[in-house]
């Protein structure tokens, strides 16, 4: 394994890894220096370039069909930091670097640099948009548990203030809370990686993958760290802080934080657990992982049921949707480990357009009726055709409808569970499907029946575009070939011995 | 005893005190005293791992100690992220506490209630 990570060393294109990462923190130290009048302009200037490498890094990877790989400073691990690029992490990238510019061109009406003196809140959001990027390339392309503790922890900070930049004092609670929460799980995960530092020596994920046994230590040390991390990504029961985060921030921050930054958290446990400790037998903490997940899947849907805002549902219904991601982990060890991952993969991809979609839809028909609330929406959908529109589509994917990428992730994911004799996880998913199409029959059926109300305001059309294009790349996942799956499977030795 | 082992008790009982403070006291000051509690614990920790000299059996590892600097500087910044953003709700509600139900029904004093 570590030779292999060195022969892997100086592979073509490796050098657009840490490229992938300086660019938003370059982006974030100008727009800091240069101050409020520039930092629009630096976002979304620099962001076609972010998207430019991302999709370089992912050519790479699927021509050689190998990960990618990059030694800092050429000192190899274990002294050295390595960044790696699998399928796996080239999606990602993909992903965050498509949807933090939507989240910008639609946020630039709320956060347009003032034309008389300098205001604080675009220069953070800006600054922040930027920063989070930056931290999730960190997070996507690190291959060493403790640059992965920076990465998460830069994530927190750039995701904390975007809940509370309009600064009442409800945005100010969540955002505090939502900072407690994620602190109390980076101390438990740098407690975990302590452990195993102590244990092998090692924080490089390809070694101690190596090294790696079952005892006590180790169970330790992965408890502690999955722990810290389902707190951030905001898995029943710890997903008290979401709801009132996502849905009070503005709805372009909703939207990265809703769309991409629990992900972040998710790759990881991702990366923990098909990566590092492959060696140990994963089926009983998977079921764990599974059946919190089924509990996120029952308990969230119900609750957006009962929302009486529409922010607040789809906020609810984020937590439903995150627990659908967890119910790949029982499922990766056997012949139908490879549906399962693919699946899980496709849920978080589905999630993350469909939910940006969503929130920006939903921000969208705050600003033009003058609120949220989901009694008032009466004949909305005439009024406001294409937000409604992209707010269904985004819907079909939640609910996992054909065709969508919700439906292909959960139709693998039931392909798995199914085929493993895991029943249970493939009846919580058609549960959860039957109870997210009742609540956004909730939203949509009152919203096309009814008067047409009166608005505050039109939206923008290019607004209105932004959030139809991102559900419409929610729907166009269902369309993935098979080579989608192949490249998604780059770099996973665990899934590809067990397929055989 | 050995001095290693009585540290890493003291960093284990850090840990339990801290997670004990974040769950069991609502305001939010003390919260963030909790994590700094946990935090030390941690750092402990991390600690007697350099001593063991894990990485390649040296008297003592310096791998450690630099995650352990990294470790500080990010719990410092979260902390004042933290205490920023209770003193914005302190000034915006008159309290500290994390429960919108208190801020309506504060004392006209401003003083926080639990």
């Amino acid at each position: 394994m570590t030779l292999g990570v060195t022969a892997l060393a100086a592979s073509a294109g490796g050098s657009l890894l840490p490229l992938a990462i300086l660019v938003p923190a370059l982006g974030v130290l100008l727009s800091l220096v240069l101050g409020g009048r520039q930092a629009e302009r630096i976002a979304l200037g620099l962001m076609p370039f972010e998207l430019a490498i991302a999709v370089a890094i992912a050519a790479f990877v699927g021509r050689s069909g190998q990960p990618l790989v990059y030694s800092l400073a050429g000192y190899e691990p274990p002294l050295g930091i390595a960044l790696k690029a699998d399928g796996f992490s080239a999606v990602m990238l993909v992903t965050a670097a498509l949807i933090a510019p939507a989240a910008g061109l639609f946020a630039r009406a709320n956060f347009a640099t003032p034309a008389g003196i300098e205001k604080r809140a675009p220069l953070v959001f800006w600054t922040l948009l930027q920063g989070l990027q930056g931290a999730l390339a960190l997070i996507f392309l690190s291959g060493d548990l403790f640059n992965l503790y920076v990465g998460l922890e830069l994530l927190t900070f750039a995701a904390v203030p975007l809940v509370s930049l309009d600064g009442r004092p409800e945005t100010v609670a969540a955002a505090l809370r939502y900072l407690l929460f994620a602190l109390f799980g980076s101390v438990f995960y740098l407690l975990g990686v302590a452990l195993m530092y102590g244990a092998y020596g090692a924080l490089d994920i390809a070694m101690l993958a190596s090294r790696i046994r079952p005892e006590p230590a180790v169970w330790l040390a992965a408890g502690l760290m999955t722990a810290g991390l389902l707190a951030k990504t905001a898995l029943f029961p710890l997903h008290l802080w979401l709801p009132p985060a996502h849905a009070n921030a503005p709805a372009a921050a909703s939207a990265v934080l809703s769309g991409l930054v629990v992900k972040g958290s998710f790759f990881l446990v991702v990366r923990l657990w098909f990566d590092v400790l492959s060696p140990l037998p994963g089926l009983i903490p998977g079921a764990i992982l599974a059946a919190l997940g089924s509990a996120a899947i029952l308990f969230g849907s119900v609750l957006a049921l009962r929302q009486a805002r529409l922010k607040l549902l789809i906020a609810y219904s984020t937590v439903a949707q995150i627990g659908y991601l967890f119910l790949m982990f029982p499922l990766g060890q056997g012949p139908w480990a490879a549906d399962a991952f693919s699946g899980g993969v496709m849920q978080a991809l589905a999630h993350a357009f469909a939910k940006a979609a969503m929130f920006l839809s939903a921000g969208l028909i705050a600003e033009s009726l003058g609120h949220d609330r989901i009694t008032g929406l009466g004949g909305a959908a005439r009024a406001l055709p294409v937000t409604f529109l992209a707010l269904g589509l985004g819907g079909l994917s939640l609910m996992g409808l054909p065709p969508s990428g919700g439906f292909a992730a959960k139709w693998l994911l039931m392909k798995a569970s199914i085929a493993s004799g895991q029943w249970v996880w493939a009846a919580v998913m058609a549960a959860g499907g039957l109870l997210a199409g009742g609540y956004l029959y909730r939203v949509l059926a009152p919203a096309i029946s009814g008067e047409r109300p009166q608005l505050k305001k039109t939206p923008a059309r290019s607004r209105e575009s932004v959030a139809l294009v991102l559900a419409l790349i929610a729907l166009l996942l269902a369309f993935a070939p098979p080579a989608f799956f192949a490249f998604l499977a780059i770099g996973r030795p665990a899934a590809g011995l067990a397929l055989q | 005893m050995t001095s290693a082992t009585l540290a890493g008790l003291v960093g284990a009982a850090l840990v339990g005190l801290g997670l004990y403070g974040l769950i069991a006291t609502a305001l939010p000051l003390r919260k963030i005293l909790a994590f700094n509690l946990m935090g030390s614990g941690v750092f402990l920790v991390f600690g007697i791992v350099a001593r063991k000299g894990a990485a390649a059996g040296l008297q003592s590892d310096p791998v450690p100690q630099a995650m352990v600097i990294t470790g500080i500087v990010v719990a410092f910044a979260a902390s004042a992220l933290a205490v920023a953003l209770v003193l914005r709700l302190f000034n915006e509600t008159g309290g500290a506490t994390l429960d919108p139900d208190a801020w309506a029904k504060r004392p006209p004093d401003g003083a926080e209630s639990e």
